[in-house]
């Protein structure tokens, strides 16, 4: 086991699912300049569900999410800004809009199978200078070979680092390692391969580590696991986890912790856990970001969160579709009425 | 015979324009003459020939050629073969019904605006997503003022066909302005989603519009319901799939409420299968275009006869 490992903060993106999209300008600025300090090199800022995912559909944002990369620009020394984008959702018009106000880097995010409508966005990604990942959402639903075909998809369209993008938590060791190592694999030394976890079954930490030893060279993570479901790889756990294991990340594990405690606790408004629905999302396969949404109508309609996660998990909807979320409330209290009448 | 029905003719012979052909044979107003390509090999003039419709390899080209002109014509190409070909039509008289997203001519919602646009030379049929919604966003609109609608399309990974794929932003925005000039939104926001689940799924349309929380949320609701009977006489598996959902304003609506419309739009299973109902919906809302700009070709024919 050799080579270097950047770990990628998405504290101020998938955590902002956590958030509810209520991030202000101050905690963007307090989060960047501690992961800054780190020695964080590539800092994720967005709406969680990526650029325009200000929605009725996804949850509004607090501020607007040009404000807080304008501002997450302007604060960091070293590091970079990435923005998230979905085709389907972003365009390029927004990235555009996000490189002029300090974006150094674009991930784009398709469905696993899905990578051939992320090209025009490479192309224009490029041609703007932007650093460039890919992301494959929802992982799980793919076999490692057929994964990798989607992978040179990206590739050859443009991107420098492609993803498995471990998005409901579903993936376990193996699972995992295997698909970064077919990644790998495919795209040899044209591109480097990264890995996203989430905690809903707790394999974030583990899997992030076998997906190192595979060949990833891209590690997320978010400052205590703020994201959606049951959060991320916590990034303060993954950099003392590399440094006990003597893998090289660049970053300081003790200011990152610092980080996480002072910076980021005193705003959080919820810490992630492995509570019930989380747990489900994570077996069911269910997109992470699904979570609050499904409590949300729960509430709204009087049936489990868990019990539509499950149901959304049977349908086997994919990022973004949100919205279903609403419909499967409504067909479940439907049948409790039913049963009870 | 062919006084009495309006000569048409399809350009691209693709699973569109194949669709497209199987609806419009339905029409006592319309003779689809001609059907044109650009590839010798292609199945679906074969399929037309067999049919008893003319074809030709020869592209416009021919089509302009021949000595009975169609007073009618559905392209079912690209956006770049439309944008060449628009001025052409138009210089030969032909009016042009456009299932691209070339934009030449004014979007047409059939349920919404079509009556005002029946002398337009070339009509745009928006995107499929802007079919299957933009008649809510306007059932809403005409009773109550919709400060911002919102839509989900969700189709399967199947129906999802090569043009969308390189260009997905052409649907979003496409569709964020028709929601806006055609269902009257004073911002719309549009989002697609491909989901490759097997067997694939049918295709689903949300819609979320923005409406004062006073709101006469019966007179909005009927309204709907009311829609959805219109469109449904040229797509009949056009549905609701739960009654509107009214929302009073959370934090971050600006003090608006919400109504939300759940839609599931499966096809007539001509030729496209049924799941491809944002395929099918254009197909269904050309052909209805065609079918009433026919009335007006015949009208003519019998004022000058």
């Amino acid at each position: 086991m050799s080579g270097r490992v950047r770990l990628v903060d998405t504290t101020l993106r998938d955590g902002s699912h956590a958030m509810a999209h209520q991030f202000t300008e101050r905690n963007v600025r307090d989060t960047v300049r501690a992961l800054d300090d780190a020695g964080i090199s590539l800092i994720e800022v967005t709406h969680g569900d990526g650029l325009g995912g200000s929605t009725f559909n996804y949850g509004f944002s607090l501020v607007d999410e040009r404000e807080l990369i304008a501002a997450a620009a302007d604060e960091a020394k070293q590091a970079k800004i990435a923005v998230l984008l979905l085709p389907g959702l972003g365009t390029v018009t927004d990235m555009k809009a996000a490189a002029d106000l300090g974006a150094g880097a674009v991930r784009i995010a398709t469905h696993c199978t899905e990578a051939d409508v992320s090209i025009q966005h490479f192309t224009e990604a490029r041609g703007l200078g932007l650093e460039t990942v890919g992301f494959l959402m929802l992982a799980h639903m793919s076999e490692p070979e057929a994964l990798a075909k989607q992978a040179r998809i990206m590739v050859d369209a443009g991107c420098q680092c492609v993803y498995v993008v471990d998005s409901a938590g579903a993936l376990i060791l193996e699972d995992a390692s295997d698909r970064v190592a077919a990644l790998v694999a495919e795209v040899g030394d044209q591109a480097q391969v990264g890995y996203h976890g989430h905690q809903n079954l707790s394999f974030g930490v583990a899997n992030s580590v076998l997906a190192y030893r595979a060949g990833a060279r891209q590690i997320d993570g978010s400052l205590l696991a703020l994201g959606a479901g049951a959060g991320n790889s916590p990034t303060e756990v993954l950099a003392a986890t590399f440094e006990r294991l003597g893998v090289e990340t660049g970053v300081d594990k003790d200011v990152l912790m610092d980080a996480a405690e002072s910076v980021v606790k005193p705003y959080i408004t919820r810490l992630p856990v492995m509570d019930r629905s989380s747990i489900v999302q994570g077996f069911a396969g269910v997109y992470s970001s699904f979570l609050l949404h499904a409590e949300r109508a729960a509430e709204r309609y009087g049936v489990p969160a868990h019990e539509i996660l499950y149901r959304v998990g049977e349908r086997r909807y994919v990022g973004g579709q949100e919205d279903m979320i609403i419909g499967i409330a409504l067909e479940l209290a439907e049948e409790k009425k039913s049963k009870s009448a | 015979m062919s006084e009495a029905r309006a000569v048409a003719a399809i350009v691209g012979p693709g699973n569109i324009g194949t669709d497209l052909l199987a609806k419009l044979r339905r029409s006592e107003r319309i003779d689809v003459r001609y059907m044109v390509g650009i590839d010798p090999a292609s199945e679906g003039l074969t399929r037309a020939e067999a049919q008893g419709v003319r074809t030709s390899a020869e592209g416009v080209d021919w089509l302009l050629a021949q000595d009975e002109r169609p007073d009618l014509v559905f392209e079912a190409t690209s956006a770049k073969a439309h944008l060449a070909s628009a001025p052409r039509y138009a210089e030969a008289g032909i009016q042009a019904i456009d299932l691209t997203p070339a934009a030449v001519g004014p979007f047409t919602c059939p349920v919404v605006n079509l009556p005002e646009q029946l002398d337009a030379p070339n009509l745009n049929m928006i995107t499929c997503g802007g079919q299957a919604t933009i008649p809510i966003v306007h059932a809403v609109s005409s009773v109550t003022p919709v400060s911002y609608a919102e839509i989900v399309a969700s189709v399967s990974s199947r129906s999802a066909g090569p043009g969308t794929r390189a260009n997905i932003d052409e649907f979003t925005e496409t569709t964020a302005h028709g929601i806006e000039q055609v269902g009257g939104a004073a911002k719309g926001k549009a989002i697609i989603i491909i989901n490759p689940v097997e067997p694939p799924m049918i295709m689903r349309d949300t819609v979320f519009c923005a409406i004062d929380p006073d709101a006469d949320r019966d007179a909005v609701s009927e309204s709907i319901h009311r829609r959805v009977g219109e469109v449904q006489a040229y797509v009949p598996g056009y549905t609701l799939k739960a009654d509107p959902q009214f929302d009073d304003p959370r934090p971050g609506w600006n003090g608006k409420a919400r109504v939300a419309v759940f839609l599931e739009v499966a096809g007539n299973g001509d030729y496209l299968p049924t799941y491809a109902g944002n395929l099918d919906i254009m197909t269904a809302a050309a052909a209805r275009v065609g079918e009433l700009l026919a009335g007006r070709v015949i009208e003519n024919k019998a004022v000058r006869a």
